[in-house]
């Protein structure tokens, strides 16, 4: 075994990227729940791509066909229906572990310098992955997947002078059809999956050069020399990471948190499989019941609501009278979260050892988001675009507010160490 | 300043009550308590899907056999009192009705029902199958409290009779008034009302199987693979306690 590791090692370099990456990567050892996301939306890729290829053996992508040929899949395959929930379940999970670990890095400072690239990859990450969710929904070609896509691509033509064309150019005709759904599948099948396994890896590469940030924003790489040998870790970490810094208060990833977030895996898993095997269309949130009705251009459905991780975009979207201002307004909220490493200006990482303000700004943040996803399933009553109005400024105070206080902001000492 | 946050929330808790209060549904459906085990309510549903629906409604992502398979028919059986016009037992649940003359007879072309308890929810259609009235100003004469408009005749009169919106004088603020009771049968059809609300549970209970024919099986799967991930789960825990003694 140890020769055909040598063999290997002398033409590429396999136990160096094992080490650098895995069995000698310093890893901050206060991890708490909150680092177990990143693992997890590893998970629900792979369970897309496979579950998403053996789809794609029986899928038939064109309008007369798409409908006919998923209940086929659901009925006449040979479990195609565990293929077929696994995946719809595993879009709505990819965003439910994706907004958590979004949130984790909020909480934690782990966009701040030096890791705004880091930031920015994973932002990437999240564009293309709702553009992936968007094209994907489109091609089991029910009500909503034609409706929904309808009203999402017809917000282009807002823009002024190019929006017709533009509109025009992505459906590639004039309503949403088969030349729609064909160039769709394409784009989820190849093109979106190839950009985000491509961001993932750049994501890690980008992690791994400048390291794991931790629950308490505390530096585990310290000045050459600092710290007596004592102190230091009695792991050996590959001397990428010890050659410029001493490095402290660290675990290797490998065999550490590899087996920690083992459990996590187990404990996903059994909610993962709760809604697959018994509550597919998780209450019309999932699945929405209108999509069980195969597309249909002459009828349009009483209420349009696009999937659950949309709707707090949409609600502000809607929240928003003129739709210029609207679609520029949905669009700037994922464009404010771009630029957090440059509107934070504050130099404490973790919300322990911030200002008060910042923990109810946070919170409230995360509130407008919830508030908000909730008003997009529901639809547009004088009420509802009150309280979307209300939380959308909430939702957007949060990046002015932070860009104000975090310049001078009254902070707590921060620990040289990590203690516990 | 504080006055005023207090007031904008109370307006706030207010209009949030209203606007919760607002949303339901017009006509209260009843709950359909159906059970995908009762094999006999799935042959009995089937037997009157194919005699009374099959005309104008496919049923065209779902198979013969495997209907006869999941609600243990025997297939002889089957293809000798459920097909009616010559398929193969592994053909699709269709019919001969074109969709474009459909269109022009009932306005609408009937839709596939495959699928319709998926889209509908069970409670709406056993509610559905038992709200049609006579009502004179429609083209087929009936309407129907669930579903107003509705672009179909009511078939299955011949089962439930002649049915209507029956009114009873009662003492409302003080006057006496006739008030909406429900719809009541004439008693001229097959069935007693017992019975055709039977036959509508046993009509819904097949129409939620064909929506979902991996119901069971799925379930039943699900249990293993729980079983499966708590010894997963275990496991995984005793390794890491195992790893992180070092740590100590």
């Amino acid at each position: 075994m140890s020769k055909l590791i040598a063999w290997f090692d002398e033409r590429i370099p396999l136990s160096k990227t094992w080490n650098i990456h895995l069995a000698q990567y310093p890893a901050p050892k206060n991890f708490n729940f909150w680092y177990l996301f990143g693992v997890l939306a590893m998970l629900v890729l792979v369970n897309q791509i496979l579950t998403g290829i053996w789809l794609t053996m029986n899928y038939v992508p064109s309008a007369e066909g798409a409908f006919a040929s998923v209940e086929y899949i659901m009925r006449d395959i040979d479990y195609g229906w565990l293929l077929r929930y696994m995946h719809s379940t595993g879009a709505s999970a990819f965003f439910v572990v994706v907004y958590l670990h979004m949130f984790r890095g909020m909480m934690y400072g782990s966009y701040q310098k030096p890791r705004e690239l880091l930031w920015v990859f994973g932002m990437l990450i999240f564009l293309v992955l709702m553009a992936e969710a968007f094209m994907g929904y489109l091609l089991p070609w029910g009500q909503m997947s034609y409706w929904g896509a309808q009203v999402i691509i017809s917000l282009f033509g807002a823009i002024p002078i190019i929006g017709d064309d533009l509109t025009l150019w992505i459906r590639g005709d004039y309503v949403i059809s088969g030349a729609t759904l064909n160039r769709f599948f394409a784009l989820h099948v190849i093109a979106l999956p190839l950009v985000l396994v491509i961001l993932v890896f750049l994501h890690i590469i980008a992690l791994h050069e400048v390291g794991s940030n931790n629950p308490e924003g505390i530096d585990i790489k310290k000045k050459k020399g600092t710290i007596p040998e004592s102190e230091k870790p009695k792991f050996t970490f590959h001397e990428r990471f010890t050659k410029k810094y001493d490095v402290v208060d660290a675990v290797p990833f490998f065999p550490y948190y590899v087996v920690k977030d083992l459990i996590g895996i187990g404990i996903f898993l059994f909610l993962f499989c709760y809604v697959i095997f018994f509550a597919p269309a998780m209450g019309g949130l999932f699945l929405e019941p209108p999509n069980f009705e195969a597309a249909n251009p002459l009828k349009t459905p009483e209420h349009i609501a696009p999937v659950w991780y949309f709707t707090p975009f949409y609600a502000i979207l809607r929240a928003v009278p003129d739709k210029l201002l609207g679609v520029i307004l949905m669009f700037g909220a994922i464009v404010f979260l771009f630029l957090l490493p440059w509107i934070d200006r504050g130099r404490v990482r973790s919300i322990r050892y911030r200002c008060t303000f910042h923990k109810i700004n946070l919170t409230l943040f995360v509130i407008s988001f919830i508030v908000l996803g909730y008003l997009g399933l529901k639809p547009a009553t004088e009420v509802y675009t009150f309280f979307a109005r209300v939380f959308t400024f909430l939702y957007f105070a949060f990046f002015i507010f932070l860009w104000f206080y975090s310049k001078n902001e009254n902070t707590k000492p921060v620990p040289e160490r990590i203690t516990k | 300043m504080k006055s005023f946050l207090k007031a904008s929330l109370l307006t706030a808790a207010s209009l949030w009550t209203a606007a919760t209060l607002a949303a339901g549904p017009t006509v209260p459906l009843d709950k359909a308590e159906i059970d995908l085990h009762d094999k006999a309510s799935l042959q009995r549903g089937a037997q009157l899907f194919m005699n009374y629906c099959l005309g104008c409604h496919s049923m065209q992502y779902q198979r013969y056999n495997r209907t006869f398979r999941d609600l243990e028919i025997p297939e002889e059986l089957g293809v000798e009192n459920l097909q009616f016009t010559g398929e193969k037992p592994g053909d699709l649940i269709t019919n001969a009705m074109p969709t474009e003359a459909a269109g022009a007879w009932f306005g609408t072309a009937a839709p596939d029902l495959t699928l319709v308890a998926r889209v509908r929810g069970a409670d709406w259609l056993y509610t559905y199958f038992r709200s049609f009235y006579v009502d004179e100003s429609r083209p087929f004469g009936v309407n129907n409290a669930v579903f107003p408009n509705v672009g179909m005749p009511h078939v299955l009169q011949e089962l439930q009779g002649v049915p209507r919106k029956t009114h009873e004088k009662r003492m409302v603020d003080g006057e006496m008034k006739d008030v909406y009771v429900g719809i009541k049968s004439d008693g001229s059809g097959i069935l007693s009302p017992a019975e055709y609300d039977q036959a509508m549970l046993d009509l819904t209970n097949f129409l939620v199987y064909t929506g979902e024919p991996m119901l069971l099986e799925q379930r039943r799967l699900g249990w293993y693979v729980f079983g499966f991930i708590l010894v997963f789960t275990i496991l995984a825990w005793l390794l890491k306690r195992e790893y992180f003694r070092d740590l100590k």
